[in-house]
């Protein structure tokens, strides 16, 4: 059984749109489509991180905004306030997303059902009214990134979209092939035994509390550092943005849509999912906010009749497990 | 040798008894088969000795652990397995990927935990089934399919719940069969089933329960003899 995660990077049909997907950028100038791939990249790492959780573990969070603002906070706050680079901040982001992650996890996931949904989902609405009225962070009015030079250290560049478009890249594919190795390992059969009978999983030595809680923190700490990516990007944050509830849906909606367990499920649903809300974006300009997310509602509901495994279920292969032989 | 030492358990739901003070001791590599009328307490008496259940009082001992109250993945993991009446497959996956699951009890190591999946498929007659996806299993390869992720596990002591449960004659036979093998591996076996004739042919031992009681315990051709049994099954009417 193959389990090194860079036996990827042997697969013709993994490497070949990942190449694809490095050249695109240099076919055009427009820096508008450099955005969208870029917001491409970024969604497909969120839904990924958040497929560790609650595609594969089968523990659906509707609060990842919390780990993402956490994040996009971390970053900037540090930056502006103590001069600290965002790479820094990214980390110490990432360190306050998995501490925050157990304080969840550990009563809930005691729990069975839909506990662990619902308090996902309070204590993301309690730390966007938190952030709402926190001063130190400037509130609701929102924080704007210092003017810096633009390099590495600051992690910012103003015109120039393609250090960003690098970084997102080897975010992306760092993150792919880690999602890649769990599930080609002990942890990824964990969780989806977890996911569908916990008992069953409990009956053949697996402390179901603690996987639970291993998946959560990888996902959050892994959530944790787009958001910083986000913040460094944006350049500009504010609870609405990065906290809201609209961030939480939009990561399992992609990743609903695209296939949650699976590996290329993230990829598929950011590919339809970004393109369409930052054309439609333009297309309608700001009467036609939440139009994307209208389209979004209708493909799931197709989807979901249709192909309730996702778009990935399309090219799975009949009768056959979800994950191919394992010498692949 | 004795490898499994239960003194005393009681489990209570309420009012309802579901287990009394029941004692009862396993020998090391034995075949020890449990039979009773539905409703005896049975399978709570699995529940109470797997961690499904924490019993109200009384301890079980095995293979010098304490492991009343443990939740079961640290049962399984001193080497006490078990299969569940109804079957509890993980549907989504193949059969090799349902027994992999088990063999990560004893290796983190992906590369060995299939050889020994492969290994356990081959021994329990599921190989050439290795890729279905198991909810196109028939339901006796599915109960061979609990089986064999349980001896993934590595367990000194196999406890089966209604394994042959809804077999018919042939396949009950090929149950047997197997669980004949899995004795000369060396594991210890405990075995619930309330058809008289398959415990009866592969038990070393019979306990019988009634009501939550251990009522008798004995070799097999005893055990159809004793009043107290014949009583339990077919009621006082019956009595010889």
């Amino acid at each position: 059984m193959e389990t090194r995660a860079l036996s990827l990077f042997k697969k013709p049909s993994a490497v070949i749109p990942l190449l694809v997907l490095f050249l695109l950028p240099f076919t055009t100038d427009n820096i508008h489509f450099h955005h969208v791939l870029i917001m491409f990249m970024l969604f497909a790492t969120l839904s990924q991180a958040w497929n560790v959780i609650g595609g594969y573990a089968g523990q659906v969070s509707f609060g990842h905004a919390t780990f993402f603002g956490i994040g996009a906070y971390a970053a900037l706050v540090l930056l502006k306030k103590f001069g600290l680079t965002p790479w820094a901040g990214m980390l110490i982001g990432g360190g306050v997303a998995v501490i925050l992650a157990i304080l969840i996890g550990y009563p809930v996931f005691r729990l069975k059902g839909h506990y662990f949904a619902i308090s996902t989902f309070a204590v993301a609405e309690i730390v966007e009214r938190l952030f709402m009225n926190w001063d130190f962070v400037e509130g609701a009015i929102g924080l704007p990134a210092p003017v810096l030079p633009e390099n590495l250290f600051h992690f910012m560049w103003y015109k120039d979209k393609m250090p960003y478009f690098y970084i997102a890249f080897v975010f992306f594919v760092l993150v792919l092939l880690l999602a890649y190795k769990i599930e080609r390992s002990r942890l990824g059969f964990y969780f989806r035994a977890i996911k569908q009978s916990p008992d069953a999983a409990e009956g053949l030595g697996i402390d179901t509390t603690k996987f639970k809680m291993v998946a959560m923190i990888i996902s959050a700490f892994l959530t944790a550092l787009c958001g910083s990516f986000y913040a460094q990007y944006i350049l500009y944050i504010d609870p609405p943005s990065v906290l809201s509830l609209d961030i939480s849906i939009k990561i399992v909606l992609v990743t609903v849509l695209g296939g949650a367990g699976t590996i290329i499920g993230p990829i598929l649903g950011s590919a339809i999912l970004i393109p369409l809300s930052e054309y439609s974006r333009i297309l309608l300009g700001g009467t036609g906010k939440g139009v994307d997310l209208i389209v979004f509602g209708a493909l799931i509901l197709v989807i979901s009749v249709f192909q309730p495994l996702g778009v990935a279920g399309f090219f799975r292969k009949p009768g056959k497990g979800s994950h191919g032989n394992p010498q692949g | 040798m004795e490898i499994l030492k239960v003194k005393n358990l009681t489990m209570r739901f309420g009012n309802l008894t579901a287990v009394d003070d029941v004692s009862l001791s396993v020998r090391q590599g034995e075949i020890i088969g449990l039979i009773g009328p539905n409703g005896a307490g049975k399978t709570t008496f699995f529940n109470c000795l797997t961690g499904y259940l924490n019993p109200r009082s009384g301890s079980v001992r095995f293979a010098n652990h304490d492991i009343t109250g443990l939740r079961p993945n640290r049962i399984c993991k001193v080497g006490l397995a078990r299969t569940f009446q109804i079957v509890q497959v993980f549907k989504e996956m193949t059969t090799w990927e349902n027994v992999i699951v088990g063999a990560f009890c004893r290796t983190t190591d992906a590369a060995r935990a299939y050889d020994q999946t492969l290994e356990i498929l081959k021994f329990t007659g599921l190989y050439e089934k290795k890729d279905f996806r198991v909810g196109n299993l028939t339901i006796a390869d599915q109960k061979r399919l609990e089986i064999s992720k349980a001896l993934a596990t590595q367990p000194s002591l196999l406890m089966l719940d209604e394994a042959m449960a809804g077999l018919n004659a042939t396949e009950t036979n090929e149950a047997i069969e197997l669980i004949k093998k899995i004795r000369d591996r060396g594991i210890t076996l405990m075995i619930v089933e309330h058809v008289m004739e398959v415990i009866m042919s592969i038990s070393e031992r019979v306990v019988v329960f009634d009501s939550g009681k251990k009522i008798a315990e004995d070799t097999p051709d005893k055990i159809v003899k004793d009043p107290r049994v014949i009583e339990a099954y077919l009621g006082g009417a019956y009595h010889a």
